[in-house]
């Protein structure tokens, strides 16, 4: 598997090899950690406002669409791809300006959490509504080409839930349709807020799908890094080489509530215990050791560094200025003399 | 040589083909079929790879032209119906009506919706949907009377950065007609006087200017002078057309072939009653459908919709206040 990695050259040149692509992915995997792991000391410490939604047991999935997508790609990320957004080129201040509310964050106050993005830059801010964001990547694919533009994958996920809905499925057909380059990524975390997987489909696999949308399907192991670093290479190559949509669907745990207000007590103890629940950070860290590509100390060195600079990054974030509802513009249209205006006692 | 309300929107599209690289047209049967009103009729032929149809998928249709527009392109989306639009409509007003706000990116794209009651359509082929629309934050929703703005608010459509729900009436389609099309025209946001009058200002949009027209020039004989502002553009509501006019005539009334709970005419009455509540002589009026599904036989729907008779009953009522 791991000799596959290299034959695809299924990652782009900024990880040459399996020891540097293992050592990349893991960083980016405990950033995303620690940084959770911030977030919600914030939640609780009453510093953030709104929900706040965690990628914790997700991040070998997410971190391999990063690793596999090239910064000029699209990339619409979902609720917990937070290893994934720092792999795709998002800073950790993006992050937390946006979770903060910062007024100089991406997002100015206007919307927090994991909606944020730079969609002038490929990189798409999601909305709520599951599914919606697959059609938008599919238009940004779509219009590259009709600009002329051949190199290009859009990358986007969603979740077990959100393959229930109309608009994945309208989605990915026209996706198909038009064999646009698009890798559709299913994190299987075997429960859709509390409702398990056999009151969202009924099909033996979700990858079944994929025959009935004429795409091409993989599974993955979601807990094993070296498995996803490998299917996502795999198929966002396959995308980028003219093999039209594929649809990825990686099995895993969320190893958290839905958000920081959900204790998770309805997910079943036995899915905890099993291979599912398995940590994929900490499986992904003994791979390193195993392999010597990367020594204990050099983990912990990562470790401290990752808490500095989110420490940091949170000190600078919380000089920041807050959005003020007295300099706000409040219009949400971008022409000016075509807004509307209502007179104010 | 004269040109329908329908071909001045196939004109108005070609236009925008011809002079911006960046319009697509994307929808149900619009590439070699022409489209269902045969509003694109002949464009895919004239503007190869610029035309393109659609699997019957609203919401996917327009997330791919907010994916689009996001890459600076100008997607011209044709709903098949305007009914139909509802399957479309998360990611109108979710996706495409917030881009703006939220991230600063503007998402320039135009929302066709062939729209209003025709006899015999029935409840799913009839609906008048601009005041949901309205409704939302960061759209801009125009509806055009005449052939003349047909043409030129279109086209302007496609201009503005914004995302556009642009609804053309189809009873107007077949039936309006123009000697030519305009080389000049108000700009969107701006309303019109459509007849200059003294005695009471009739405010509609769309396929009920010329139903208001219709009742002035009835009310001609008795004495009365009526005028009519038509709207041109819901959102934004040119307000102080509205109540310049109000100012003149004492008399408001609003007719919207919509269905009348909130709305346009409830909307254009609000604003009269509170920011210009002493120019009105008497209580201001609205005239709307009933408030049931559109019917599909023509002697329902004829009675369903406001026409002239009803808006000429209306107006005579609150001409002997």
């Amino acid at each position: 598997m791991l000799q596959t990695v290299l034959e695809a050259e299924a990652v782009d040149g900024r990880a040459a090899g399996v020891r540097d692509l293992h050592r990349a992915a893991y960083r980016f995997m405990l950033q995303a950690r620690l940084l959770d792991d911030k977030l919600a000391g914030l939640y609780r410490a009453g510093k953030i406002h709104g929900g706040v939604f965690l990628s914790r047991g997700q991040e070998a999935l997410s971190v391999s669409i990063g690793l596999s997508l090239r910064r000029t790609d699209v990339f619409a990320p979902l609720i917990r791809d937070s290893a994934g957004r720092l792999a795709f080129g998002e800073s950790i201040l993006d992050s937390l300006q946006t979770c903060m509310g910062s007024a100089l964050g991406p997002m100015r106050g206007r919307d927090g959490n994991v909606h944020r993005g730079r969609p002038r830059e490929g990189y798409l801010a999601m909305i709520s509504h599951l599914g919606a964001m697959i059609s938008v990547v599919n238009g940004a694919l779509f219009a590259r080409r009709f600009k002329g533009i051949k190199d290009m994958v859009g990358a986007t996920c969603i979740g077990d839930g959100g393959t229930a809905t109309g608009a994945f499925h309208e989605a990915l057909n026209q996706a198909a349709i038009e064999k646009l380059p698009l890798v559709l990524v299913v994190a299987n975390n075997q429960y859709a807020y509390s409702t398990p997987n056999d009151r969202e489909f009924a099909c033996r696999d979700l990858t079944d799908r994929a025959v009935g949308y004429g795409v091409a399907a993989h599974s993955v192991d979601g807990t094993d890094l070296t498995a996803c670093l490998d299917v996502l290479g795999r198929a966002v190559a396959s995308a980028r080489q003219g093999g039209g949509p594929q649809l990825v669907v990686a099995s895993l745990l969320r190893l958290c509530g839905h958000g920081e207000h959900d204790d998770a007590g309805y997910i079943d103890p036995r899915l905890k215990s099993s291979p599912l629940g398995r940590d994929c950070l900490k499986l992904a860290g003994e791979i390193l050791l195993a392999q010597n590509w990367a020594s204990i100390e050099e983990l912990d060195e990562w470790r401290q560094e990752f808490i500095r600079t989110i420490e940091t990054v949170v000190a600078r974030v919380q000089r920041e200025p807050l959005p003020d509802a007295f300099t706000e513009n409040w219009s949400a249209i971008s022409v000016k003399n075509l807004r509307e205006t209502y007179d104010e006692i | 040589m004269s040109i329908t309300y329908l071909e001045a929107i196939r004109e108005a599209q070609a236009v925008a083909l011809r002079d911006d690289p960046r319009v697509f047209i994307y929808g149900q049967d619009v590439g070699a079929f022409g489209g269902a009103f045969k509003a694109t009729k002949n464009l895919a032929r004239e503007f190869p790879g610029r035309v393109f149809d659609a699997p019957i998928s609203e919401d996917a249709m327009v997330g791919m032209a907010v994916g689009a527009a996001v890459e600076g392109l100008r997607p011209i989306v044709e709903m098949q119906f305007a009914d139909f639009s509802t399957a479309g409509f998360n990611q109108i007003v979710n996706q495409a009506a917030t881009l703006f706000w939220r991230t600063q990116v503007p998402c320039s794209m135009t929302v066709r919706l062939p729209f209003g009651g025709t006899s015999g359509s029935g409840p799913f082929h009839s609906q008048s949907l601009e005041a949901i629309y309205a409704h939302y934050p960061g759209l801009i929703v125009l509806t055009p009377a005449t052939v003349e703005d047909a043409y030129s608010m279109l086209l302007e459509a496609v201009a503005i950065d914004d995302p556009v729900i642009f609804c053309e009436h189809k009873f107007l389609y077949y039936h309006l007609k123009a000697e030519k099309l305009p080389s000049e025209a108000l700009p969107v946001g701006k309303a019109r006087i459509a007849r200059e009058g003294r005695d009471l200002t009739i405010v509609a949009y769309s396929a009920m200017v010329h139903e208001a027209l219709a009742a002035a020039a009835e009310l001609v004989p008795e004495g009365w002078e009526i005028e009519v502002v038509d709207l041109r553009s819901v959102k934004p509501l040119d307000t102080d057309t509205i109540m310049a006019s109000v100012a003149r005539t004492g008399r408001l009334l609003c007719v919207g072939e919509a269905w009348p709970w909130g709305g346009v005419t409830a909307e254009v009455i609000a604003r009269v009653a509170t920011e210009g509540f002493g120019l009105l002589d008497v209580p201001p009026q609205r005239l709307n459908a009933k408030d049931t599904p559109v019917p599909y036989h023509p002697n329902l729907w004829a009675a369903h919709r406001p026409a002239a008779r009803a808006i000429t009953d209306a107006a005579r009522k609150m001409l002997r206040l």
